[in-house]
């Protein structure tokens, strides 16, 4: 699971990652940022029918924290409303000398604000395998069928003659 | 922002999205700014629906309730994209295709002696169609079989027509074609905008109904898609794949100067930051001492509680109507989508009607579309300048984009964007450049 977080995320724009949970397969699709999140500029396709966001900051870094609060607030106000939100404290595997963010003070804000929380290390791997775990038990059993019925293009070897859906 | 990069791309309209993925597919360092706090610019769509109101200088009213405001994705341009043309092509190269989902638009009509029909493409509808007597049905039936069967590498096809020097005049008098029909050909088949076509090279003419043709085969129905949530999701998807491979993304940022030393872009400045670059990417409001006014574009969007008569109660379509139908120059053009897109909220259509300016009473010029409406909720209308640049930019390395036309599809906006590259970098696209994922297993 580890490698979701550590692959080379340049040319990836998506990731997937399958979760299993009791008798159900959840296929998660995770959309790489791209750092467009850097100057506040996500565009708002990536909020289109996301069902579930992780925001991560750095426990070693109070600075990370309050970003991670404004997303949070970002997400309230344009994702659709029954999002799944985890909240993950990140560099967890680090010595305690360098912990700016307690652990109770992104519990408490998570608690306030409806978030799972959890504090993972990408490094070593701590409660990422977890936290999507959690993410799955929270979201709705059915396979969503979001109903709109567009289509994907996909390119034809052959002349265009009949329908290519692949949808 | 105080760095330096090889590209600032001001503005993120399409063209600019889809030059700064270009560039940093290129591997060029990309700085892409807007002065707007959302992405799209001139082709943005806008959300939620008070923002539009706002847009244009009003509020929400009280005793209309439009369903909820954030279902709304009002574009500000109305365009569709043809199937099988430039920007269904370079979006499944470039891979931002993954990003998008397309509906095809339900209905293609134009406007006859009052009335709307369905534009004609193949034997069977030419047969069909009320919009011809019974031997021009023929006329046009041999032509389109014609259409069908010309091959530009296969001189047998053409016939004893050179179209490479015929004129379009000359193509339709071989077959016979009366003014009629090849007003409804030229128009709404070929799509252009106004007769001056009748005088160009027959090929011309051969090549657009041939994409008309082929993007009506491709899913039937009519030759159009429609993206979900609507146009402005296109600069949206371009940006990201501009941003992963490295493009640096600033919004709500202003842009207060482009600052020029011997002649020659070195920067662009806002506020009291400067980024440094060899050279600028931008749309015509960023730079107005270096465009020129051509001529001006009337847009009506209106909000509509209920489909365009006499469309079968489409979710969405297209009518033109050519402009010698009433009189004009230039075609006016209307289109239709709706809630099925994600544009509105449920039970809500969008229509919107264009056509290039011709009088100083322009909302009088677009009221044959109106009238094709019935009744509207709510009215924005739009007059916006069509900008060209006054220079290619060699000198300058500014590449400045053209406006967007009032064409109903996206192949000027293709043209202008490979034009634009070319310029810029002396070289043309080179596809290869982009990595595509393997399939998600």
């Amino acid at each position: 699971m580890a490698q979701i977080w550590l692959k080379d995320r340049v040319d990836s724009a998506f990731i997937t990652q399958t979760v299993c949970l009791d008798d159900v397969t959840i296929r998660f699709e995770i959309w790489d940022t791209a750092g467009q999140e850097r100057y506040h500029t996500l565009a708002p396709m990536y909020y289109r029918n996301a069902q579930a966001a992780i925001i991560v900051y750095d426990i070693t870094n109070q600075d990370t924290f309050g970003r991670a609060k404004s997303w949070v607030k970002e997400l309230q106000r344009m994702a659709p409303p029954n999002i799944v939100i985890a909240l993950a404290g990140n560099k967890a595997d680090l010595p305690t000398s360098r912990r700016c963010v307690e652990y109770s003070e992104g519990e408490a804000y998570a608690e306030e604000n409806g978030l799972l929380f959890m504090e993972t290390s990408a490094k070593t791997a701590m409660n990422v395998n977890e936290i999507f775990v959690e993410i799955a038990k929270k979201l709705p059993k059915k396979e969503v069928n979001n109903g709109q019925g567009g289509r994907r293009l996909v390119e034809t070897a052959e002349a265009p003659k009949t329908s290519n859906c692949c949808k | 922002m105080d760095e330096e990069y090889d590209a600032i791309v001001l503005g993120t309209g399409l063209k600019e999205c889809i030059l700064s993925g270009m560039l940093s597919v290129s591997g060029k360092k990309v700085l892409h700014i807007d002065r707007n706090k959302y992405y799209g610019g001139e082709s943005a769509s806008i959300t939620p629906l008070e923002e539009l109101f706002s847009k244009f200088g009003s509020t929400l009213p009280d005793e209309v309730t439009f369903g909820r405001g954030r279902d709304w994705n009002v574009d500000l341009i109305p365009k569709f994209l043809m199937a099988n043309g430039s920007l269904v092509k370079l979006l499944i190269h470039t891979g931002v295709t993954r990003y998008l989902e397309f509906k095809s638009v339900e209905g293609s009509y134009v406007f006859k002696g009052g009335k709307i029909s369905k534009v004609p493409v193949d034997q069977k509808e030419a047969l069909a169609s009320d919009l011809m007597g019974l031997f021009e049905k023929r006329r046009f039936r041999n032509f389109l079989v014609y259409i069908q069967e010309f091959s530009e590498a296969d001189p047998k096809t053409w016939k004893d027509i050179n179209p490479q020097s015929a004129t379009t005049a000359q193509l339709y008098d071989k077959f016979g074609l009366d003014p009629n029909t090849k007003d409804f050909t030229g128009h709404a088949l070929a799509l252009y905008r106004d007769d001056e076509y009748i005088n160009d090279l027959a090929i011309h003419t051969i090549r657009r109904i041939k994409l008309y043709s082929d993007s009506l085969a491709r899913y039937g129905k009519s030759p159009y898609l429609y993206p979900m949530y609507g146009l402005g999701e296109l600069p949206q998807s371009f940006a990201r794949l501009s941003a992963i491979y490295g493009g640096t993304y600033m919004l709500d940022k202003p842009v207060d100067e482009i600052v020029i030393e011997n002649g020659k872009v070195v920067g662009v400045r806002s506020g009291t930051e400067i980024a440094r670059c060899k050279q600028v990417y931008c749309d015509p409001s960023y730079v107005q001492d270096r465009v020129k006014k051509l001529n001006q574009v009337i847009r009506c969007i209106c909000l509509m509680d209920h489909p365009i008569p006499n469309t079968k109660d489409a979710l969405s379509c297209q009518i033109i109507i050519p402009q010698k139908q009433v009189n004009r120059k230039s075609d006016i053009y209307v289109s239709l989508v709706s809630y099925t897109h994600q544009v509105s909220a449920k039970g809500w259509f969008i229509a919107m009607v264009s056509t290039t300016v011709e009088t100083d009473n322009p909302e009088l010029e677009i009221k044959p579309g109106l009238d094709l409406l019935g009744s509207y909720k709510k009215k924005f209308v739009t007059v916006s300048d069509y900008y060209e640049p006054t220079d290619l930019g060699t000198e300058s390395q500014i590449f400045i984009s053209t406006s967007y036309d009032a064409t109903t599809h996206f192949e000027t906006v293709c043209t202008d964007v490979v034009n634009l590259f070319k310029r810029g970098t002396g070289e043309d696209f080179d596809f290869s450049k982009i990595k595509l994922e393997e399939e998600a297993s």
